[in-house]
């Protein structure tokens, strides 16, 4: 390849990164900002993250969130491995159209029209059973798994179908019944995806505004429902401060796993060069 | 108890436990004779036969969790869409109502007042073209821009690539509302990029850019350019290099050899990452909230306010009815691009 075509490539990825990082790096700035006009520099200062944590609503509103993106991380797991290991696994069956259908149109489906429809849904469910009783968290962790089980299901078929089945058969050959094979052999393996579909559907949940504010009731406000009436009104700097500890989080998570990734992917192609210069 | 220890009760406890094993051997064996037993090897077989497993058990699972959670409620929506407000909780007149004793006396209240309600008032039309609009011209945008940052990607050294997408998805982790809000501070009057501007000298004074539809397009862009770069990445990866080298070979310069081979064996990566942007900005609501014209008329904005402000369910339902019919072709036409993908895998 040509030098300009390599100086076009980088000049590309400097833009594309620099678009992507540089609002990140501003919130991340003025978290540290004295003054109250937030894109005003009045001087060093960590004052903000002492208001942040001084701040009941917020800290109330972030440990639901937390709880709620557990459970639903958990659920969605569950669900989302079984149907993606019924797509990818159980060849044609009955209904498969349907199922796969179901798995991808959450992905793209506007979130006002999934909020709004289970909000109806759960009005429906309490004038006729008198289930749920009222909305809080239970309706929200049950909208969050329809969500993001979708997510983690594509995550599973696209790992189970790149995985080579012999080694599930080999284990059926020897005897084992389906639920051992599935126990021992195939989670196993499929666990890197199962923890990163596991992480999906944490964040998902712990992010979303829209699908949380059509089924949460009074007294259930998710932490992003907080944010999003404080930021209506306009900049203010503790939300900059919550934006810096957020980023940062994710940051050293996605920095931690990628390292563990690496070395595991090391560890894993040495194991096979010793395997192939292994005389015999 | 007998004090324990003593000899003679060694054989005693052991026929004890003999005793036990042969009854556990005993009711084993019934029991394993039970389930041989006609009725119910019958009724395990009718399960069988009509696929009643663990198999099907690992299927019915997810399916009947996504049947009431996911297409039940769309029903549900369909029906309130057609039913009357009115000022209750729930704020809708049921569909069947029984006026009196008798059977005939249900009254069918279905009112296809809502739906003609979007056809008449020209408001909702303006916001459908104008959310279809929006999203159209953003998605172009999120293509022109992720397109060059997804070759970029696929063509460095193998060992950067891992890292360099890493980048482009890592965004997408930390929260979608603080990216939108990172946007008020660089765009509005006395923000980063007016007073870079001033400082520059480009302009002597701020342009108003908050609140603007540029705003709404430049935050969808900023959302959802992971999404565009992903799918063009993964196609732009495997693409086979040596249809270049032969097209260099042959004399073909290299951008005519991008035009005519790159890009459309691009493609399907194209119309995925299009789909995954376009489709739910359609009905995006948080973007131009927050950096749109107050007066702004996006879909989702709407049926918002018709739910939460004029607490009219009613015509928020035939809203969502109305934006669901609008995104059914786009939504098939994804699921079997993404089908077709799955199916290639296997």
């Amino acid at each position: 390849m040509s030098a300009k075509n390599s100086l076009a490539r980088l000049s590309f990825l400097i833009f594309g990164f620099a678009f992507l990082y540089v609002p990140i790096l501003s919130l991340v700035f003025y978290s540290f900002n004295k003054s109250r006009l937030v894109t005003v520099w009045g001087g060093f200062s960590t004052e903000w993250y002492g208001r942040l944590f001084e701040n009941q609503q917020i800290l109330e509103a972030a440990w639901l969130s937390l709880r709620v993106a557990a459970i639903n991380a958990t659920g969605a797991t569950v669900l989302g491995t079984l149907a993606g290991l019924a797509l990818a696994r159980f060849g044609r069956f009955r209904g498969r159209t349907l199922l796969s259908g179901m798995t991808t149109a959450p992905l793209v489906m506007p979130e006002v029209i999934t909020g709004l429809s289970l909000l109806l849904l759960f009005v429906t469910t309490e004038q006729a059973f008198g289930w749920p009783e009222g909305r809080g968290v239970s309706t929200i962790t049950i909208a969050h798994i329809t969500l993001t089980l979708s997510y983690v299901t594509i995550i599973v078929q696209s790992r189970l179908a790149s995985l080579d089945v012999s080694l599930e058969e080999a284990a059926m050959d020897l005897g084992a019944r389906p639920t051992r094979v599935f126990l021992l052999v195939t989670l196993p393996i499929i666990s890197p995806a199962l923890v990163s579909g596991w992480l999906l559907a944490f964040t998902i949940s712990l992010d979303d505004l829209v699908i949380a504010s059509f089924v949460s009731g009074p007294g259930s406000s998710t932490l992003p429902m907080v944010i999003f009436s404080k930021v209506r009104l306009g900049v203010s700097p503790d939300i900059n401060a919550l934006a810096t500890i957020m980023v940062s989080l994710v940051t050293l998570g996605v920095v931690i796993a990628g390292f563990v990734m690496l070395r595991r992917d090391r560890a894993r192609q040495r194991d096979l060069q010793m395997a192939l210069d292994a005389p015999g | 108890m007998k004090p324990a220890g003593r000899p003679e009760e060694m054989p005693r406890a052991t026929a004890e436990q003999a005793a036990g094993e042969r009854f556990g051997r005993a009711l084993r064996t019934t029991l394993g004779a039970l389930a041989r037993r006609p009725p119910i090897r019958w009724l395990r077989t009718q399960l069988a036969r009509r696929g009643l497993n663990g198999r099907t058990a690992v299927i019915a699972v997810p399916y009947l969790w996504l049947l009431l959670f996911f297409l039940v409620p769309f029903a549900i929506v369909l029906k309130i869409s057609f039913s009357e407000a009115q000022i209750a909780m729930p704020p809708y007149q049921p569909l069947l109502q029984w006026a009196g004793e008798r059977l005939a006396d249900i009254r069918l209240n279905v009112n296809p007042g809502n739906l003609l309600y979007l056809v008449e008032d020209s408001l909702y039309l303006r916001a459908f073209a104008n959310s279809l609009q929006v999203a159209a011209i953003s998605t172009l945008a999120a293509l022109m821009i992720g397109y060059p940052l997804a070759y970029a990607i696929a063509r460095a050294e193998p060992r950067w690539r891992g890292i360099l997408l890493m980048m482009v998805i890592l965004p997408f982790w930390t929260s979608f509302l603080l990216r939108v809000y990172a946007w008020i501070g660089i765009l509005k009057n006395n923000g980063l990029l007016n007073n870079l501007l001033l400082w520059l000298g480009v302009i002597d004074q701020p342009i108003v850019m908050l609140q603007t539809d540029f705003a709404t397009y430049l935050g969808i862009v900023y959302c959802y350019l992971p999404f565009m770069v992903m799918p063009l990445y993964a196609i732009l990866e495997k693409m086979d290099l040596t249809l270049l080298e032969a097209a260099e070979d042959l004399g073909c310069r290299p951008l005519r050899a991008f035009a005519s081979i790159t890009l459309p064996l691009s493609m399907p990566g194209v119309i995925a990452g299009c789909m995954l942007v376009f489709i739910p900005a359609v009905g995006e609501y948080v973007i131009p909230a927050l950096l749109g014209p107050a007066d702004s008329l996006m879909i989702g904005k709407v049926l918002w306010t018709e739910f939460f402000n004029n607490r009219d369910w009613p015509v928020a339902s035939a809203v969502a009815i109305a934006l669901l019919l609008l995104l059914v072709v786009p939504i098939m036409y994804f699921q079997r691009v993404q089908e077709r993908e799955n199916e290639g895998q296997t």
